[in-house]
């Protein structure tokens, strides 16, 4: 069941359902995807990678892969200029172009399974892995180490000898596998601890989970002998590929051209370069096309992961429920190199609550796994998962429905967060009423089953984005952006701009336009689409109609002040103006030669404002004591949401995240072996949730619209994986009566917790 | 080694290709044939985005060689539009959302196809069984099998 958005009667095109532009293609297999793409001569790419977590790389022989027939080019470090230590922002995460270079091909070291040694480009897929089998390198292995804690360790072994922590306290004199330690305050919790009455302290582990997305990783790279460069890439942004590339190889941007072909699924996974800089250094050498795709053992081993993490939380509170004092100790994975999203996790993990003490510590640490990249909402699904699985017992202890617990602490307009910014208008407190009103909250829990309340935030985010609007000689539009439309935002953008026009939805075609053919977008990533790339299509529809009326008014011989844009068309602005008939955008369209040639619109702008979104998840579950397996039978979404662009699209985020939060609770993480391999690196070992996992799942679309769009939009995409996997624990202690700290709650683990907590329950 | 010569047929029309003994009809279908609706996600037959229909049984099409392809009637979802008209369930992904990056999308339509072929009246339960064999990272799953039942009960009420 979905509950009707309330824009109606305000729009016309708005808050409706439309079929997407891409839906044909979509559901044939036209549409396009990564691995679609060739070329005539292409070459097949492939990439040797590290067996070892932690490895000097004393020597690496080519000579052999490369006298093999049909071998065109190899490539290792030795192809890559070094880089300078400069951090440069991809996606709601950031790199050091230093750690990026030594990424995509490792250089001194091998620092984790699966980091790219060789690659080689062949005529054939089979000739490909017959020349990496030939390709010899001598590696000296170093002790590694996996897990957080121990890498935060002294005496650990160190990943990086360069690395002195920033913002040690005091300064750190000697390197370690801490690369940043920040802190957050706000009041004073040592004064605010001594005024609570109940006091709840725990530690709480996350693991490790992929992204997940159903495609892997690939590209296709023709560089041509005067240094221009094609690349079809799947990818959420094309533009920072080409930057990405640009510097990596001592390129200019303008010689690189990067198509984005459909992607299949990206969750903040493709906001940086793997294949792409390779597929064009060998394309370089070999003077062919050269194709690359990564499997699915590759995109486990090798491609981000989301962190997993150590979370310490302390809160005290009044009996009446008020919060008094909070804090939060996150020790995060930032995998290879640093650059965890420790930061937003910190500033995340009690922006829902309006709380006068506060003091947030983080930790980013380096350790043998694959560098870390943005999952939905990057970090905050796990202080989340400490901070509302605290806030749960809390409400146990103190007897408290746990929505009444959030609304008395809940963040309002002008609430101060701890990481210094106020809010503007926000819809926590709405969304958690929607949620205590709901049909599902209502329905008593059956017998046996638990029902678990979590709630979550995402800040979304603005940057920069460029569009363009051009109409056609019939007066039909197309509408030019540079984001890859990830999950239906085609669709949005074509309604903002059909609505913007007054002209119908099927006279509006959206295009999403390669790097040489519109102005720079930032990632699609942060949740901005709809936002941030909505509002320049919005302006540069808005430039459009201002140059039709000065059309209108050329025609007319009247002053384009005195045209008005209404339903479409041009009008005089009132009666003074004079008496003319109305002339649609067919008829400025037929004209526009006349009138001053083509009729186009532009807009460019660094975007600010992004509202924040709130999110409140509802879940019922059983679980079986014998097997410590749970079942999800009723699972409700909420979430402020802005205005609801298209909503079946909005819908889908919030289902799509809790889903995937779901599977982060009961299921997913990544596990090594003690000689710090993967040991799961596919579906069948790594598991996602399918559709037998699974309710329905319900979605309450709270619309408290963003001031600082005009259509009122929030981002929704991350939001929803943020509570999923706290309400899941929530729902399993009210279910058991066990309470779980470490994620996932998969069979094995919970069934142990099971068994060690029933003969002391039995006890009591 | 010399090449394998296959007959088979693919979307009712007669085919033949050349392959290696080591190839997988996934492989032959996109690489070879320019099929490339078929997709690959895994290459293990854990995610379901190359399913295909082989003498009328759901398959990863990863998981089968292509020289087993000789004599086979093979259905793609390059096969499931006839001319401009899209399939029911095609049309129905499309007007409820059921696909969001549209990767899986192919190998569900196909498995959701076999379904009804063979189960015109399923339960929730039912579908969500059969399709647990296709991943999807970005819908979970809701609105794909609200796709699946709504077509059930349409195509139902169109054949009384």
């Amino acid at each position: 069941m979905s509950h009707a958005p309330n824009t109606e009667g305000k729009y016309k095109w708005i808050g409706t359902r439309p079929d997407r532009p891409d839906g044909a293609d979509k559901v044939t297999g036209r549409a396009r995807f990564g691995a679609d793409f060739s070329l005539p001569g292409q070459l097949i790419g492939k990439v040797l990678r590290s067996p070892h977590a932690h490895a000097v790389i004393k020597s690496i022989d080519t000579s052999k892969a490369e006298a093999l027939n049909g071998v065109k080019a190899v490539i290792t470090v030795k192809d890559f200029p070094d880089q300078p230590n400069l951090i440069v922002p991809t996606g709601e995460m950031q790199v050091n172009m230093r750690d990026i270079t030594r990424n995509i091909m490792a250089r001194e070291k091998a620092l984790y399974e699966g980091h790219p040694v060789a690659a080689v480009a062949a005529v054939s897929e089979a000739i490909a892995k017959q020349a990496l089998a030939l390709i010899k390198v001598e590696y000296k292995v170093l002790p590694h180490v996996i897990d957080v804690a121990e890498a935060m360790r002294p005496g650990a072994p160190v990943l990086h000898d360069h690395l002195l922590t920033e913002g040690a306290n005091p300064p750190a004199t000697k390197p370690s596998n801490i690369a940043k330690r920040i802190e957050f305050k706000k009041g004073d919790t040592k004064d605010g601890f001594k005024h609570a009455e109940v006091t709840i302290e725990r530690d709480f582990t996350t693991q490790a989970v992929h992204q997940g997305y159903i495609e892997p990783h690939a590209t296709l790279a023709s560089a041509a002998e005067d240094g221009q460069v094609q690349v079809w890439s799947t990818t959420q942004g094309h533009f920072q590929v080409r930057g990405f590339c640009a510097r990596l190889l001592g390129l200019d941007t303008s010689q690189i051209r990067v198509t984005p072909t459909e992607i299949g699924g990206g969750f903040g996974g493709k906001t940086v370069v793997y294949l792409e800089p390779l597929a064009i250094r060998l394309s370089q050498k070999s003077g062919k096309p050269v194709k690359m795709t990564m499997s699915r053992e590759d995109v486990f081993r090798a491609s981000g992961p989301a962190p997993g993490g150590n979370v310490k939380v302390k809160i005290g509170a009044k009996r009446d429920g008020r919060i008094v004092a909070a804090e939060c100790i996150v020790e995060m994975q930032a995998g290879a190199f640093p650059g965890s999203p420790v930061g937003p996790a910190c500033m995340c993990s009690f922006a829902c609550y309006d709380i006068d003490n506060i003091y947030i510590e983080g930790f980013d640490v380096v350790s043998n796994r694959p560098k870390v990249a943005a999952y939905r909402a990057p970090g905050a699904p796990i202080s989340a998962w400490a901070v509302e699985s605290t806030l749960d017992i809390l409400a146990q202890q103190l007897k408290m429905d746990p929505i009444d617990l959030r609304l008395k602490n809940a963040a309002k307009k002008d609430t101060k967060t701890a990481y210094g910014v106020t809010f503007n208008t926000i819809g926590f407190v709405e969304t958690l009423k929607a949620v205590k009103e709901s049909e599902h909250y209502k329905t008593p829990v059956k017998p046996g089953h638990g029902r678990g309340i979590a709630c979550g935030f995402w800040f979304n985010i603005g940057a920069d984005s460029s569009a363009a609007s051009h109409v056609g000689e019939d007066g039909s539009v197309t509408v030019i952006s540079g984001n890859p439309d990830i999950g239906g935002s085609r669709a949005s953008l074509a309604l903002m701009a059909a609505e913007e026009l007054g002209v119908d939805y099927s006279r509006v075609r959206p295009v999403i336009a390669d790097t040489a053919s519109i102005g720079f977008n930032f990632v699609t990533g942060g949740s901005r689409v709809t936002f941030a790339t909505g509002l320049a299509v919005v302006n540069s529809v808005r430039d459009m109609i201002r140059e039709l009326k000065v059309r209108a008014a050329k025609i007319w011989k009247v002053d384009p002040d005195g045209v008005i844009w209404e339903n479409g068309m041009a009008k005089p602005a009132g009666a003074n103006v004079g008496t003319f008939e109305p002339l649609t955008l067919a008829d400025l369209a037929a004209q526009a030669g006349r009138t001053g040639g083509p009729i186009n619109g532009h807009a460019q702008l660094n975007v600010t404002g992004a509202g924040p979104g709130f999110g409140v998840h509802c879940v019922d579950l059983m679980v079986d004591n014998d097997t410590g397996c749970v079942t999800v039978d009723r699972y409700t979404a909420a979430q402020d949401v802005g205005t609801a662009i298209h909503p079946s699209y909005v819908e889908g985020q919030l289902q799509g995240g809790a889903v995937q939060g779901v599977g982060w609770a009961l299921n997913e993480e990544y596990i090594y072996s003690a000689k710090g391999t993967l040991q799961n690196p596919g579906f069948l070992d790594y598991r996602m949730p399918v559709a037998s996992d699974l309710p329905m799942i319900e979605t309450i679309l709270v619309e408290v619209p963003n001031p600082s769009h005009p259509y009122g939009v929030r981002g929704v995409g991350e939001v929803p994986i943020v509570p999923p996997t706290a309400a899941v624990g929530n729902a399993i202690a009210r279910a058991t009566g066990v309470r779980m700290v470490d994620l996932p709650m998969s069979p094995p683990r919970l069934s142990a917790a099971l068994d060690a907590a029933l003969p002391r329950m039995a006890a009591e | 080694m010399a090449k394998i010569h296959v007959n088979t047929t693919i979307n009712g029309a007669p085919t033949e290709f050349l392959c290696d003994a080591n190839q997988t009809l996934l492989d032959v279908l996109r690489d070879t044939l320019g099929l490339t609706g078929s997709k690959e996600g895994c290459g293990s037959g854990d995610c379901g985005a190359c399913s295909v229909m082989v003498n009328g049984r759901l398959v990863c099409s990863c998981l089968v060689l292509a020289p087993e392809a000789e004599g086979v009637k093979v259905e793609t979802i390059e096969g499931m539009a006839h001319g401009d008209k899209l399939h029911p369930l095609q049309k129905k992904f499309v007007e409820m959302a059921a696909l969001q990056c549209g990767i899986c999308t192919p190998g569900f339509l196909i498995a959701s196809k076999a379904l009804l072929e063979k189960t015109p009246n399923p339960t929730e339960t039912e579908v969500r069984y059969w399709l647990a064999g296709n991943l999807c990272r970005c819908t979970g799953y809701d609105k794909i099998v609200s796709a699946v039942l709504d077509v059930a009960a349409e195509m139902r009420e169109s054949a009384r």
